[in-house]
C-alpha cells in the first residue's frame, strides 16, 4: 500500500474509535508535556544563568598574576615541569604593555585595591578601595545600581556598596551627591619622591625599602551606590566596598597589599602590579590568550573552566530532568500497546478481509504502525504546546512570587526550537518503537481464522 | 465450455490440508484433484464440514495445502511466499463471502475502493472504477451509504462490486447466497453468472443449496469429509 493510503486508513481507524485514541494520544500528551517542561525548566535556567554570568564579564577575562607572588593561583600545577623551565617574569608596566598587544586583547588593567580609611561627617570609616575599569560601565557589573556610573574614566567620584553606605548613614540614597574624603598611604620612590609631594600633608613616615609612605588626602563625590557585589566577588572588586575610576586609583599611587610583599621578595626597585585583569574579545579566545601569557611566565587564571564545569552542570542537569520526564512518556507509550493490542482483537475480522483483499504482512504491519505513529506525532505536537504552557505557567508563578519580594522578573523556561522538534520527533519515535510489538502481532494474523466465524 | 478452446485456469494435484488438533489429525482436504477451465463457473457442495471452505481459502491463497500442489496459471501457490500470496490475491482473485465481510466503519465507497488501495492502483483511476463497479450490481447511488444502511442483497452485491473491482480473472465465492432469501439469492448468482460470461471470469463457488448450483453452474464438484466424490455437469452451462 502507499503511504498516503496508509496514513489517511490510519487516521481513519483512530477517528472510529475516538474516545480510545484521544485518550491514548492524551496519555502520549501528558508523557511529551512534562518531558518538554522539565527540559524547558532545564534550558531556561541554563539561559538564565549564562546570561547572568556573562553579564559580569568574567567569561571574556584572564587573570594575571606574578607567578612568584601567586603559587596557589597557578591551578596548572600539572605543569609544574614547563613552568620550572621559565623564569617568573615581574608583573610591571612593560608586561602590562606586552599582554596589551596581544591579539584579540581589547583591555589590560590591573587591579587596585588598598585599605583607606574614609571620612564622612567627620567620622573615620576604614574599609577596602578598588579602581574600576571604563570597561565596567558596559558589561554589566553595575547594572541595577542607584546613581550613575562615574561621569568620566577620571573623575573624583565614588560608588559605594551599600553596606558601606548603611554604615554612612541611615539613608542611603541620601548619600548621593554629597562629598566624602579618602585617606590613603601615598607609595613614593624614596629617589625622585616630588610627584604628589606638593598636596600632602603629613610627613613621610618611615620606609623600609626602595619607597616611602606619605599619607593623603583626595575628596571623592558619591555618584552611585550598588546593592549586589560588583564582579560576583570577582575580578578584582571583591570585598571592596567603594569603588573609584581606575585612572584615579591609579594617580593616587597608593601603598597596596602587595607592595610589602615586593618588598619582602627583595625585588622593589620597580613598582609591579598586584594583578592585571586581560579583557579579550569573546570568551571563545580566553584559552589561547591564557595560553599565550602563561608562555610569557606569569600565573593566569579564568573562568573557563568554571564555564565548562557549568555546562556540564547543566547536561548533567538536562540529562536528569529529561529521564523524569521521560518516565511519564514511557508510562503513555504503554498506553499506545495497550491500545493497539485491544484494537487488533477488535479488528480481526477486518485484519482477515484486508488479507483476503490482497494486503501482505507488511501493509498489515504498516497500518498498525502508522496509527501509533499518528497518536505519537498528535500527542508530541499537543504535548508540546501543553509543556511550553506549563513552563509559562511556572515563570508565571515565580515571578509573581519575586515580584511580591520587590525582585525583577525572570525567565525561567524556554521551549527553543530545537526542543520542540525534538520531542516531537522523540515522542513518534517512542511511538512506533510501541506500535513495534501490536503491529508485528497483527501481520502475523492468520486470515482464515481471522474470517472464520463471526 | 461452449465449444472454444479453454486454458486450464485453477490445477489442483492431489491436495491435502490436514489440521492437529493435538494428537488428532483432522484431514480437512484429502488428496482432492481438479482442474477448472478459464471461464468455467464450478459449484463447490458438500455436507457441513465436508471441506469446501478448506479448499476454496488453498485457492485463495490462504491457506497453504499440507501436501500436494494447486497450479493458478501455471504458477504454484504451494511455492509463493507470504508477499507474492498476498499478490495473486491482489491481482488475480476476487473473494466473496457468506458473511458479506464489508468493513463496517467504511463507506460503501470506500468498502470497494480497498482492494485498489491495496493494488496501489493510481487515485485518479479509483473513483471511476468504483463507481464502475458499483454501477455492475446497481449500486451506484449509495456511495456514501455505510453497510448497516444497506439490505443484505445489498450488502452482498457490494461485497460482490468489492470483488469485482480490481478486474480478476477468477472469482472465489464461500456461500455468497447463505444469509439471502432465495430471491435475494438468485438475484445475486445471475449477478455472477452474467459476469462469467460476459467478462469470461472463472468462478468457483460454494453452496448449499443445489438447486441454485443446477441451475447456475457449469459444473457441480461434490466434497465429502475432504474427499471429492462426484463431479459432473449441470444445467448452468454447456459443459460437456
Ligand atoms: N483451523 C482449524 N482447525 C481444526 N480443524 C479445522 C480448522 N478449520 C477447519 N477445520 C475442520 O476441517 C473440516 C472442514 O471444515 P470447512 O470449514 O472446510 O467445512 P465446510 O465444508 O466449509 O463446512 P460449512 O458448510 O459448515 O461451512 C471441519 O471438520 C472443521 O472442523
Ligand atoms: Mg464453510
Amino acid at each position: 500500500m502507499k503511504f498516503g493510503d496508509i496514513s489517511e486508513l490510519a487516521v481513519r481507524n483512530l477517528r472510529e474509535a475516538i474516545l480510545r485514541n484521544s485518550l491514548t494520544t492524551l496519555g502520549v500528551a501528558v508523557g511529551v508535556a512534562s518531558l518538554v517542561a522539565m527540559l524547558s525548566l532545564g534550558v531556561g535556567l541554563q539561559q538564565f544563568a549564562s546570561k547572568k554570568l556573562s553579564s559580569t564579564g568574567l567569561f571574556n577575562a584572564v587573570f594575571v598574576a606574578s607567578r612568584s607572588e601567586m603559587g596557589d593561583f597557578d591551578r596548572s600545577r600539572r605543569n609544574a615541569a614547563q613552568n620550572a623551565a621559565q623564569p617568573a617574569a615581574p608583573l610591571d608596566e612593560a608586561a602590562r604593555q606586552e599582554i596589551a598587544r596581544l591579539q584579540n586583547v581589547t583591555e589590560v588593567y590591573p587591579e587596585i585595591r588598598f585599605m583607606t580609611e574614609i571620612r564622612y561627617a567627620n567620622n573615620p570609616y576604614p574599609t577596602m578601595v578598588a579602581g574600576v575599569p571604563e570597561s565596567a560601565r558596559a558589561d554589566g557589573a553595575f547594572d541595577g545600581m542607584q546613581g550613575t556610573f562615574f561621569s568620566g574614566p577620571a573623575a573624583d567620584e565614588a560608588i559605594l556598596q551599600i553596606e558601606f553606605a548603611k554604615e554612612l548613614s541611615n539613608d542611603p540614597s541620601s548619600l548621593i551627591g554629597k562629598n566624602l574624603v579618602l585617606r590613603y598611604a601615598e607609595r613614593q620612590a624614596l629617589a625622585n619622591s616630588s610627584a604628589r609631594n606638593s598636596s600632602s600633608k603629613g610627613s613621610a613616615s618611615s620606609a623600609s625599602g626602595g619607597f616611602s609612605v606619605v599619607p593623603h588626602e583626595q575628596q571623592l563625590k558619591i555618584v552611585g551606590i550598588v546593592t549586589t557585589e560588583p564582579g560576583g566577588g570577582f575580578g578584582g572588586f571583591g570585598r571592596s566596598r567603594v569603588f573609584i575610576p581606575l585612572q584615579v586609583a591609579q594617580t593616587l599611587s597608593a601603598t597596596e597589599v602587595n607592595d610589602l610583599r615586593s618588598v619582602l621578595n627583595g625585588s622593589s626597585a620597580n613598582r609591579d602590579y598586584a594583578s592585571l585583569t586581560v579583557r579579550v574579545k569573546s570568551p571563545k579566545q580566553v584559552e589561547a590568550v591564557e595560553t599565550t601569557i602563561k608562555s610569557m611566565g606569569f600565573a593566569t587564571f579564568s573562568l573557563l573552566d568554571t564555564t565548562r564545569n557549568l555546562r556540564l552542570f547543566f547536561t548533567v542537569f538536562d540529562l536528569l530532568l529529561g529521564i523524569f520526564g521521560s518516565l511519564a512518556l514511557a508510562v503513555a507509550t504503554l498506553g499506545i500497546v495497550n491500545t493497539l493490542v485491544m484494537a487488533i482483537l477488535e479488528r480481526r475480522r477486518e485484519i482477515g478481509v484486508f488479507k483476503a483483499l490482497g494486503a501482505d504482512d507488511r501493509d498489515v504491519k504498516q497500518l498498525f504502525f502508522a496509527e501509533a505513529g499518528v497518536m505519537g506525532l498528535i500527542g508530541g505536537v499537543f504535548g508540546v504546546f501543553l509543556g511550553w504552557l506549563i513552563g509559562r505557567a511556572l515563570t508565571f508563578g515565580t515571578n509573581v512570587y519575586l515580584a511580591r519580594q520587590s525582585l525583577p522578573s525572570v525567565d525561567i523556561s524556554a521551549v527553543p526550537v530545537w526542543l520542540a522538534f525534538g520531542a516531537i520527533a522523540f515522542a513518534v519515535i517512542v511511538s512506533l518503537i510501541a506500535g513495534l510489538y501490536p503491529a508485528a502481532r497483527a501481520a502475523r494474523l492468520n486470515p482464515v481464522e481471522a474470517l472464520r466465524y463471526e | 465450455m461452449t465449444g472454444e478452446t479453454n486454458g486450464t485456469a485453477i490445477r489442483v494435484e492431489s491436495v491435502s490440508r490436514h489440521y492437529q488438533m493435538g494428537s488428532a489429525v483432522i484431514p480437512a482436504i484429502n488428496g482432492v484433484t481438479l482442474s477448472i477451465l478459464t471461464g468455467e463457473f464450478v459449484a463447490l457442495l458438500g455436507s457441513s464440514g465436508s471441506g469446501k471452505s478448506t479448499l476454496l481459502n488453498l485457492l485463495a491463497g490462504l491457506d497453504r495445502p499440507t501436501s500436494g500442489a494447486i497450479v493458478v496459471q501455471n504458477r504454484n501457490l504451494a511455492e509463493m511466499d507470504t508477499y507474492e500470496l498476498a499478490r495473486y490475491r491482489s491481482q488475480i482473485v476476487g473473494m466473496v463471502f457468506q458473511a458479506f465481510n464489508l468493513l463496517p466503519r467504511m463507506t460503501l465507497e470506500e468498502n470497494v475502493e480497498l482492494p485498489l488501495r491495496l493494488a496501489e492502483v493510481d487515485r485518479a483511476e479509483r473513483s471511476s472504477r468504483v463507481r464502475e463497479a458499483l454501477g455492475h450490481v446497481r449500486l451506484d447511488k449509495r456511495l456514501a451509504h455505510r453497510p448497516s444502511e444497506l439490505s443484505g442483497g445489498e450488502q452482498q452485491r457490494a461485497a460482490l462490486a468489492r470483488a469485482l473491482v480490481n478486474r480478476p480473472s477468477i472469482l472465489l465465492a464461500d456461500e455468497p447466497t447463505g444469509n439471502l432469501d432465495s430471491a435475494t439469492g438468485e438475484e445475486i448468482m445471475l449477478l455472477l453468472k452474467q459476469f462469467n460470461e460476459a467478462l469470461r471470469m472463472t468462478i468457483v463457488m460454494v453452496t448449499h443449496e443445489r438447486p441454485l448450483a443446477e441451475r447456475f453452474a457449469h459444473r457441480i464438484v461434490t466434497l465429502a469429509d475432504g474427499k471429492l466424490i462426484s463431479e459432473r455437469g449441470a444445467n448452468g452451462g454447456a459443459k460437456q
